[in-house]
């Protein structure tokens, strides 16, 4: 979706779903993930849609990731650190899982 | 002197004379102004670096480097060296949630401010506020304006200043707007290959823009509107005249429909960039309880403000574009002024000493006042993509409300955009209306035949940016807060704590 003029210069490594991915130092984590060529960062909560980053300004949390196991992160308003772990998120998470889980565990 | 760099909640003074929010150009030159007089001042933003969205990486960037960001990017060089040799707290990273009064009033007003550094909240106190949040893109919903690879033009104009990137081609802008064109031109020098532009914008020959012309011919953006215009046109296809835009894919941008006088025409698109000119961001002031009032010329809510930048809320003060649209420059002076106003009324200035200089400052502004008539209304967009006329077009990108269910809505009689969210959800999601609120007051006022000013827009509330509960709870609590939740004298409260059994 975006395309770099030039190669990376002090590259930093991070990992999206499982992908190593690298970015230049400094750098936002919303627009690493744009030129990384990854086509959504999310699924919508409401239909499940495929959503990326919009404004990269802070304004459409539309680009929320799920950064070392932190959920909700505005990517553009990150800068990538060596070794972060990005997910995708993938449409509303289920809150009730955990008790469901739980449930079936008692006797 | 140099700027302290605040990376923890922590290490930000309980109190200050100033908190200024923002750190564009209307906070730089704010805090720069303010620093000199002694005061104390802290200046919190939510970007790694000061700048802005429009001076975005100025500290770093080097003309030699990305000669392409053009003439009027680097005068933020001067803005920016001068804040990092100002003696205020700066606080990167972090965000402003809320501005509320504070607990126990000592010399006046003060004011709390809720912000979050790395993880963690504090409140601390201001004697004065200065909201400096800028501005955002006004939303421009069409079909299909939620795929991916659908940016705003302003959001590849930050890729470019700060990482050096260009969208992937082919590249389709679309909309109205001296914006749409800067970006083109920087693109095009970039080296960004196969470009479209679609231009929304309305005949000129009206008599709207031309009876502001006068004020434009003698305004400092004419000849740079215009050279950037010819410039534009020359090196890349211009399509004037669009009346209706599509875009077409199903998981991702793959094309544009578009509309003319002389028909129907699709083209191919990996990035599609929109924008329709910019509105100020007002959810912070909004929710701090400052009045809105509708500016017709500039079709948007701002907050109500004097010349000096003091809302009707004492000690809460807004400067540059978060007070209506006025560009980079207009927003480094009105910082000044405003934050001599503010250290004035609050006793740190002498009130001789501030009257002349702010009469001097406002002398300066008033040059890029001059032609910003013509431009809001040469640039005032088309109806049909303030209020879209089709039904299943997304307004309210969060919760995926439709213009549909809107229209809908509407048609059971709420009586404004504060109860049409309880009755669908618009607005409810996390960008808290800052991508549907234009739009919706837009498509209530057309529904019920009335100006926007009639039908106001959403009453917001803080915190105005998510916060974690555990930020919150984090927080010292006042014994009646604690109270309040536990139900006990927060002294039981605290022995019951310790007589837990371990």
């Amino acid at each position: 979706m975006l395309k770099r003029l030039r190669e990376i210069e002090e590259p930093v490594s991070f990992t999206f779903d499982g992908v190593q991915m690298q970015a230049q130092r400094g750098e936002m984590l919303a627009t690493a993930l744009l030129a990384a060529g990854i086509g959504h960062v999310r699924r919508s909560v409401v239909s499940g849609a495929p959503r990326a980053p919009y404004c990269l300004m802070g304004v459409c949390f539309e680009c929320l990731v799920t950064v070392d196991g932190l959920q909700n992160r505005q990517a553009c308003l990150l800068e990538v650190e060596e070794g972060m772990v990005v997910e995708s998120q993938r449409g509303a998470p289920d809150v009730l899982a955990h008790f469901r889980d739980e449930k079936r565990q008692q006797p | 002197m140099t700027v302290r760099f605040v990376t923890a909640a922590d290490d930000l003074r309980p109190a200050y004379d100033l908190v200024i929010v923002g750190a564009g150009p209307a906070g730089m030159a704010a805090a720069t102004e303010a620093s000199r007089t002694g005061a104390r001042v802290a200046v919190l933003d939510e970007n790694p670096r000061p700048g802005g969205q429009i001076y975005r990486e100025i500290t770093r960037n080097q003309p030699g480097a990305r000669q392409y960001l053009g003439a009027d990017y680097w005068k933020g060089k001067a803005l920016g060296n001068a804040f990092a040799e100002s003696n205020a707290d700066y606080a990167a990273r972090a965000t402003v949630w809320s501005i509320e009064p504070a607990d126990e009033p000592r010399d006046g007003e003060r004011h709390r401010v809720g912000v979050t550094i790395a993880g963690a909240a504090r409140m601390i106190e201001a004697a004065a506020v200065i909201l400096a949040t800028g501005a955002q893109e006004r939303p421009m919903p069409v079909p299909g304006w939620t795929l991916p690879g659908v940016l705003t033009a302003g959001a590849a104009q930050i890729a470019l200043k700060s990482s050096g990137v260009v969208p992937a081609a082919p590249i389709v802008l679309a909309g109205c707007g001296p914006l749409l064109y800067l970006l083109a031109s920087q693109l095009i020098d970039a080296g960004a290959r196969d470009m479209t532009l679609l231009d929304t914008s309305r005949p000129v020959l009206r008599w709207e823009s031309l009876r502001r012309l006068p004020g434009f011919l003698f305004s400092p953006y004419l000849r740079k509107g215009l050279g950037l215009l010819l410039r534009t046109r020359r090196r890349i296809r211009v399509v004037t005249g669009v009346r209706s835009l599509e875009i077409l894919g199903e998981d991702r941008a793959e094309g544009v429909r578009f509309a003319t006088a002389r028909g129907t025409s699709t083209i191919n698109a990996s990035t599609v960039l929109l924008h329709q000119g910019v509105i100020p961001a007002i959810n912070l002031a909004s929710a701090a309880g400052c009045p809105l009032a509708w500016n017709a010329a500039q079709r948007a809510f701002q907050p109500v403000t004097d010349a000096e930048g003091r809302t009707p809320k004492r000690g809460v003060l807004i400067a540059g574009d978060s007070a209506g649209i006025g560009g980079a420059q207009a927003a480094e002076i009105a910082g000044r002024i405003v934050a001599v106003a503010a250290l004035s009324d609050r006793g740190l200035v002498a009130r001789d000493v501030s009257a002349a200089l702010i009469n001097r400052l406002q002398r300066q502004r008033q040059r890029y006042f001059r032609g910003r008539g013509f431009l809001d209304a040469l640039y005032a967009p088309r109806h049909i993509f303030l209020a879209p006329p089709d039904a299943q077009t997304i307004v309210c990108r969060c919760e995926e409300i439709t213009a549909g269910k809107l229209r809908e809505a509407i048609s059971l009689g709420p009586p404004g955009p504060n109860q049409l969210k309880t009755f669908v959800r618009c607005g409810m999601g996390p960008c808290q209306g800052r991508l549907c609120a234009a739009t919706v007051t837009e498509i209530m006022a057309a529904e019920r035949g009335t100006s926007p000013a009639d039908i106001g827009t959403y009453r917001l509330r803080a915190p105005v940016k998510p916060v974690r509960l555990a930020e919150l709870a984090g927080l010292p609590h006042a014994p009646r807060a604690l109270k309040a939740v536990t139900g006990r004298d927060p002294v039981d409260h605290h022995l019951n704590e310790t007589e837990l059994p371990s």
